[in-house]
């Protein structure tokens, strides 16, 4: 168990039609470690989390999820996708929402039976969203679908979660709610967890390991590796400074003919912990 | 009622009821799935292209159930292939409706003898369905239903949660495709009732009215299911009791439920309201008990 990483890229090649995501990318992401997932909009981010999923094959390199090939459907896998929405009059509830988490991919009609029903309730009960676990889901705020989420994520016993942008479209609290939540089932559980965020600030005391991937380059190792001006420059090849202000790192670039531009929001604010 | 009665104890009353049980039952599984899905306009081409393989098996001298079938079936693997992505199926679906629909034209203007047929075609026909046609029927009906089960759970995923339904491995796409078929043939059927024209009143609204009923999949699809049949069977009965069309009387019923379901029935239900905030943790949305 230690000395296997839960995901290793093996110089991993990446391309959609003839362009390149992201080239000739080794890392090991060690079992039980908290990743950061950094980058610009359209760096390929999400397509990082789809090769591990096995959803798309790499063009190069190989990818090894829990000591195997990925492949779709990996039961050791948990997946909180990006922000999506529910119709509010869909006939839906947070507790199907997390039963299909359970068994949805199974053929058949599938009645629910009293242990996956005992198990949805622990579940729920875990990420404390038994109140509104009968409700439609569609009428349920941002932050408390949410949470349905990483209960849907999580009820199948995952050694692996990857999260997909979860704090987006949330509040302040929430995102503090959210982040404990996955904190807590990494603690307990001793599993890894694969955060793709376009701000590293609310997870920053709990990560490891940060990857930052611009257009193709990447760069990887703990935020204090990685997060200096001399590697942000490197990564954008253009010059790029990561000032540190009231304790927090904020990644502030001129701007080039490469588009690179301090307005857009992959300009990560980046905070570290005080000395 | 002593006319009902009576009425009940012909083979062709009998025949109506039994087809019409097995369309309700069909119909209104599969509307839950078609308002969830959004599919209201590949349900209304599927229907009017089952007019055109209808007319023209009527040319050739085959049956028009069949015909249907073929129809309705052609175009859902057509659709299927051209454009499975929301977007892209509804520009689809008009290209290949407009098209289909005129090749309909064509057949009936080719077709010599009278066109009673098309006509029952395009408003129903239940109380005219064949000994024949009630067992092709209920074979359909009972093949379409043991797909629905087959398919029902990662279909309810596919539906409601595509993202994570593909990272679980549910084969999203080919669900899409098989669906189009379960809804081909649900339209052959239910097209039998109440018609081309109207072929929505079955297809949607019991689906559309149950929603507003229940938060729960399971009760949402029986009270679609109920709904459907109440105005299946009622709309047979009344239609045979005053002698007006069967598809007025569904289509009435049907209406109702939704009104009802929408207005009335709905608004009272406490589980469809949103929970009163038990914790700081859930703010945002004051109740509206």
């Amino acid at each position: 168990m230690e000395n296997r990483p839960a995901v290793r890229f093996e110089r991993v090649t990446l391309s959609y039609g003839a362009r390149s995501i992201w080239s000739d990318l080794s890392l090991d992401i060690a079992a039980g470690s908290f990743v950061a997932i950094l980058g610009p909009n359209g760096s390929g981010k999400t397509s990082l989390l789809r090769a591990i999923l096995g959803l798309v094959a790499p063009s190069d390199g190989h990818i090894e999820v829990l000591g195997h090939a990925p492949h779709r459907g990996d039961a050791g896998i948990g997946y909180v996708p990006q922000h999506s929405t529910f119709d509010a009059d869909l006939p839906f509830r947070g507790r199907d929402l997390v039963q299909l988490g359970l068994d949805g991919h199974r053929w058949g009609i599938g009645w629910p039976d009293a242990t996956s029903r005992a198990r949805v309730d622990r579940v729920l009960a875990s990420v404390d969203a038994e109140g509104y676990a009968d409700a439609p889901i569609g009428r349920l705020s941002g932050g408390e679908q949410q949470r349905l989420r990483i209960a849907q994520a999580l009820v199948g016993d995952p050694q692996i979660i990857l999260c997909d942008e979860p704090l987006a479209n949330l509040d302040l609290r929430y995102q503090q709610t959210i982040t404990a939540l996955i904190a807590s089932w990494r603690e307990r559980t001793g599993g890894t967890v694969l955060f793709v965020t376009h701000d590293v600030n609310p997870v920053l005391g709990l990560v490891d390991q940060v990857l930052f991937v611009v257009s193709g380059r990447w760069a990887a190792g703990t935020p204090d590796e990685v997060l200096t001006s001399e590697r942000m420059s490197e990564l954008y090849r253009s010059h790029v400074d990561v000032v540190r202000v009231h304790g927090r790192i904020v990644v502030v670039g001129e701007s080039t003919e490469s588009g690179f531009n301090i307005e857009e929001p992959h300009h990560v604010p980046v905070a570290v912990e005080p000395h | 009622m002593d006319q009902l009665v009576a009425l009940l104890g012909y083979e062709f009353v009998q025949n109506a009821i039994a087809a019409g049980f097995v369309i309700a039952i069909v119909s209104g599984v599969v509307s839950g799935f078609v308002v969830a899905r959004n599919m209201s306009f590949a349900v209304h081409a599927l229907a009017e292209l089952g007019f055109t393989g209808a007319a023209g098996f009527i040319l050739l001298g085959l049956s028009p159930v069949l015909g249907l079938l073929v129809g309705t079936a052609a175009t859902a693997v057509f659709i299927g292939t051209l454009g499975v992505r929301a977007r892209g199926r509804d520009v689809v679906v008009g290209v290949v409706m407009a098209f289909g629909l005129g090749l309909g034209v064509l057949f009936i203007t080719l077709y010599k003898g009278y066109a009673n047929q098309a006509f029952a075609i395009l408003f129903g026909t239940i109380t005219g369905v064949s000994r024949g046609d009630v067992l092709l029927l209920l074979a359909i009906g009972a093949i379409t239903l043991v797909a629905l089960a087959a398919v029902y759970r990662p279909l309810t995923f596919a539906t409601v949660d595509p993202e994570v339904a593909e990272a679980r491995g549910v084969p999203v796409g080919a669900l899409a495709v098989v669906f189009l078929l379960i809804m081909a043939a649900a339209v052959a059927e239910a097209i039998q009732v109440v018609g081309v024209l109207l072929i929505l009143t079955l297809l949607i609204t019991p689906g559309a009215a149950a929603e507003r009923l229940t938060p729960r999949p399971w009760l949402a699809t029986a009270c679609s299911v109920g709904i459907a049949l109440l105005c299946t069977i009622g709309g047979i009965l009344l239609s045979l009791v005053t002698n007006a069309p069967v598809s007025v009387f569904v289509t009435s019923l049907s209406f109702a439920c939704y009104l009802l379901a929408r207005f009335v029935i709905g608004p009272r239900r406490p589980e469809l309201r949103i929970p009163t905030p038990r914790s700081a943790a859930t703010p945002e949305k004051a109740p509206t008990a």
